[in-house]
């Protein structure tokens, strides 16, 4: 059927002309904005909607639209792809209401939401692309989309923020690009097939096959902020509140550790990647950033920092899981890509609901925050509960696998002692703001309190998202077994990797 | 309908002669003129897509004695591409000179200038190319001078002086290829071309010439002040077409004429050149004052790719490889075109609404220009060759043939270059978007904007997701 397969086009055109439509729009015009924010956001729901009946009935989801020789624009929807599709376009509805909320009454609001559609776009075409190239295309438009949304504020402070994001995340374009070009040019176009193009390949130079990789994970691993390439996350918290929750649950960081995926699965295998001795040295990045992010985060007071580097340490825990040889891990990390972006927003939204309606920016002025905000701190709760890995959050169920799956593969010896450091250290850092919010006292005024208005301890667009997005991370982790769950769609995934 | 070709020289040229009897009416004859060209580009491009390359011998002389005008697959996208921006540029040009006198003394050598670029990329033998070259230099100078300050009389002054020189050179070069050969005719010339020291000194002193007015590094000394200095709609010309033309006779006489008389450490230098003139300029860019030099500049960086794709693809061997390298050397040329024409038009815009272009005075940019501040930013992303650009198909190209040719010394060359690219670009922006109120009141859809807005959109978005048509057209579309 010809009109359907037009589909991944539609998700992105979901998305892209709102936005574009938005940067036309003058300042005032409040409600039209909303409106097309909305739209945008509903429809690509809908369509993705289409989109996961159709990959499930395995429906041929393709289109080619050449750009010269060997340079073809290719999206395409796989089980994968949609995981991520899906991840995008729930948080992004979810962003979206928050984000109108939380940015009422300021300047330069029609520029934000344009750049926010076209940084959705970007990451939908990321998971929609179907090659090496268009993967690298989308990848450096994403760096784009994001850059004004980083410097958005406009201080000083947000300006170097955002110039250092861009000085890496371009240079980490580049090397991609390099690693994308000279892969295409001993083996031909990289499209993404289940089980790796290359490992079907087995005459080619071994050596640049890994120097190739290196370059490709050096690329990915900046926006994955992957140890030594994590120095811009830390800066980039000066960024608005909905900005830091898109950036950290699913877009840029998400994009790296997505591209992470994609290139050990789809390019060259995983088996095949393993046998050419590549697994180990992503694993072992992996697990070093694992453990370095979760000790950096427990002295930051700030606790936009401290959820970064928080971030730092559980993105990695996707390339944990890719690394490790079984059905099991890779169903582990997988999944993890969905469940680390529910538990991650979710704490960025509370993190910003407690800046905007008390001014508490540090973890040290949190005592008795529970009860003067109690929906956002139930929400940021459940969250962190389910970063340190209890059960029945989502993230117990993503260490759980990967534990598995290393063990089914041997690893065990050396992945399970990073679980186990990792937990430890997200207990050591999140139960204490925990304990702080509900038990300890309130000891001094807030920095910066908001008058209450209305019912809630703050307006219903900043309250409701933390709250859904927190159910949501229990609801996945509760039904994990549910048909179309996560868990169960990372396992169709699995399926058709091996 | 082989006519086509003697209309876009005929059309401006008798326009020219209008404008100066009838200057009231300057700008409007102009405009239809520049319209005309176009529309012909676009059939002309037509026809060499549908029956192939097209010879026209002017008044029926055989070639040789007459003039052969020729038009293949390479001239006729950069004579689609030169009146693109040229009617851009028209449009613009009519909304900035706010002097009717300024008007009465720009339109007739805009229009000259319209039939030396035309001329040049239609013209099939040595002589001709001479001629062109030297009307070409002696308007874009005549128009440089326009900005009636002592700066611009200056850079024009030294323009005239090294243009001069340039084409005598290239004179000589003539003289010898006629003393060795008998003919002038390119297309007699390819199938003559033997490598003798005869063959070697002409060349030589035709490319000499050329790299002096193509302004490539370390001959590029003149060009920053010149295309800085001159009035906003010429800048744009001049750095997207008038450099260009003379790179476009060079990689002509060495890729397409003399091909078997070359030796590749021959192309090896100009890359070499070519590599120092993309560091150089852009580490230049990043450090000008002013957007117009950062723009200048950035045109001598820019440049420098074209001649890195020299030794790459002679290199190659002849076939699909060579074909595609070659197909984004032009789009490389074609994008930058669009890129630096409506990056000088926007930087002309700020100019007349600030009356000043230094970039550390740009604060409240974004608000009060909204949508220059986007042009400059589609703009710059064509220059730095990020997608969807048509800049960053052919760098990725470049970089395959670079590998393909096993010259990998390229790739950093370009990557120092992209991301000093980036450096310069975002630190416009930078200011662009931070706070301050220096640039005057807030302007939105200014009829001045659509045609910068047109070529940024050219260099950005449609050039790239079009180029398929570039590879499609110049595989069966060439002549030599």
């Amino acid at each position: 059927m010809e009109l359907f397969s037009l589909l991944p086009l539609f998700i992105l055109l979901s998305s892209l002309l709102p936005g574009l439509a938005i940067f036309m729009l003058k300042e005032e015009s409040h409600g039209l904005r909303t409106g097309l924010n909305l739209f945008g956001a509903i429809a690509k729901l809908l369509l993705v909607g289409l989109l996961i009946w159709g990959v499930f009935h395995e429906k041929l989801l393709e289109l080619r639209w050449s750009l010269g020789p060997g340079l073809e624009l290719v999206l395409h929807a796989d089980a994968l792809s949609v995981l991520f599709v899906t991840l995008s376009t729930v948080l992004w509805l979810v962003t979206t209401i928050y984000a109108i909320g939380y940015l009422e009454n300021t300047p330069h609001r029609s520029r934000f939401f344009g750049f926010f559609s076209l940084c959705v776009t970007a990451t939908v075409g990321l998971a929609l692309a179907g090659n090496l190239f268009t993967f690298v295309i989308f990848y450096e438009l994403l760096t784009l989309a994001t850059y004004p949304l980083v410097a958005h504020k406009g201080s000083p402070m947000a300006v170097r923020g955002a110039r250092i994001y861009l000085a890496y995340t371009l240079a980490g374009g580049v090397l991609l690009l390099i690693g994308a070009v000279w892969l295409q040019t001993i083996a031909g176009p990289i499209d993404f097939v289940q089980g790796g193009i290359l490992s079907g390949m087995q005459e080619l130079d071994p050596w640049q096959l890994r120097w190739i990789f290196l370059l490709l994970i050096i690329g990915l691993g900046v926006k994955a902020a992957l140890v030594p390439l994590h120095g811009w996350l830390p800066q980039a918290m000066v960024a608005p509140a909905p900005v830091s929750a898109l950036l950290h649950a699913v877009a840029v960081v998400k994009a790296g550790a997505f591209g992470i995926v994609r290139v050990v699965y789809d390019v060259y295998g995983v088996e095949f990647a393993g046998s050419l001795g590549l697994l180990a040295f992503l694993g072992a990045a992996a697990s070093i950033t694992i453990v370095y992010g979760s000790v950096k985060a427990l002295s930051q007071d700030n606790l936009k920092r401290r959820l970064a580097y928080s971030t730092v340490s559980q993105v990695s825990y996707i390339a944990l899981g890719t690394a490790i040889v079984g059905p099991l891990a890779t169903i582990g990390g997988v999944v993890h890509l969905v469940h680390q972006g529910v538990m991650k927003i979710t704490l960025f939204f509370a993190a910003g609901n407690y800046a905007e309606t008390l001014g508490v920016h540090r973890v040290s002025e949190m005592d008795g925050i529970g009860r003067r905000m109690p929906g956002t701190t139930l929400a940021f709760t459940i969250a962190a509960l389910g970063m340190i890995g209890i059960p029945p959050v989502a993230g117990f169920v993503s260490k759980w696998y990967i534990g598995l799956g290393a063990m089914e593969a041997g690893a065990g010896w050396w992945v399970i002692p990073v679980l186990l450091t990792s937990s430890l250290l997200n207990a050591a850092y999140f139960l204490p703001i925990v304990y702080r919010a509900w038990f300890k006292p309130m000891t001094q005024a807030w920095p910066e309190e908001q008058p209450i208005q209305g019912r809630w301890e703050m307006p219903a667009a900043l309250l409701w998202p933390p709250l859904v997005t927190a159910s949501l991370a229990l609801l996945i982790g509760v039904f994990a077994a549910a048909p179309y769950s996560p868990l169960e769609w990372a396992t169709l995934i699995a399926s058709r990797e091996y | 309908m082989n006519n086509l070709i003697v209309w876009v020289i005929g059309i401006p040229l008798l326009a020219s002669l209008l404008t100066i009897i009838w200057p009231r009416r300057a700008n409007v004859i102009a405009l239809l003129t520049a319209l005309a060209c176009l529309l012909a580009s676009i059939l002309l491009t037509y026809q060499v897509h549908a029956g192939g390359p097209i010879t026209h011998a002017l008044g029926g002389w055989a070639s040789g004695l007459g003039i052969a005008l020729r038009i293949d697959a390479f001239s006729a996208l950069l004579l689609l591409m030169a009146m693109l921006v040229v009617s851009a540029a028209s449009f613009y040009a009519n909304a900035y000179f706010a002097d009717p006198l300024k008007q009465v003394r720009f339109w007739p050598l805009w229009l000259m200038l319209i039939v030396a670029i035309n001329s040049l990329l239609l013209s099939g033998d040595l002589f001709n190319l001479y001629v062109t070259l030297e009307l070409l230099g002696l308007s874009a100078v005549a128009l440089t001078a326009l900005s009636d300050n002592r700066a611009a009389l200056q850079a024009a002054i030294r323009y005239l002086s090294i243009g001069l020189l340039g084409s005598l050179v290239f004179l000589a070069g003539v003289a010898f290829i006629y003393a060795g050969y008998g003919t002038l005719d390119l297309l007699q010339l390819a199938e003559l071309a033997r490598p003798d020291a005869l063959t070697l000194v002409a060349l030589a002193l035709l490319s000499a010439g050329l790299l002096i007015k193509a302004a490539l590094f370390p001959m590029h000394f003149w060009l920053p002040a010149a295309h800085a200095s001159a009035p906003a709609p010429v800048s744009a010309a001049l750095s997207a077409l008038v450099v260009k033309v003379s790179v476009y006779i060079l990689v002509r006489l060495w890729l397409d004429v003399f091909d078997p008389a070359l030796s590749p450490a021959a192309t090896l230098l100009l890359g070499i050149l070519g590599g120092m003139a993309v560091i150089w300029g852009s580490w230049q860019a990043l450090l000008a004052q002013r957007l117009k030099l950062m723009a200048a500049y950035s045109t001598v960086a820019q440049l420098g790719y074209l001649f890195l794709f020299l030794p790459v693809i002679v290199a190659l061997p002849a076939g699909e490889l060579r074909d595609n390298a070659f197909g984004a050397l032009l789009l490389l040329a074609l994008t930058h075109g669009f890129a630096k024409s409506a990056l000088f038009l926007g930087a002309g815009v700020i100019q007349q609404q600030a009356g000043h272009d230094r970039i550390a005075d740009l604060g409240g940019t974004a608000r009060a220009l909204p949508l220059t501040t986007f042009i400059i930013a589609l703009a710059g992303i064509a220059l730095v060759g990020l997608p969807p650009s048509g800049t960053f198909l052919a760098k990725w190209q470049l970089i395959a043939s670079s590998i393909h040719s096993q010259q990998w010394w390229w790739i950093p060359v370009i990557a120092a270059g992209t991301l000093l690219a980036t450096a310069y670009l975002f630190r416009v922006l930078g200011h662009a978007f931070g706070p301050g109120d220096s640039v005057g009141k807030v302007v939105n859809w200014g009829r001045e904007e659509i045609p910068a807005l047109t070529l940024a959109l050219f260099a950005s978005v449609i050039l790239g997701l079009g180029s398929a048509g570039i590879w499609d057209l110049i595989v069966d579309g060439r002549i030599y």
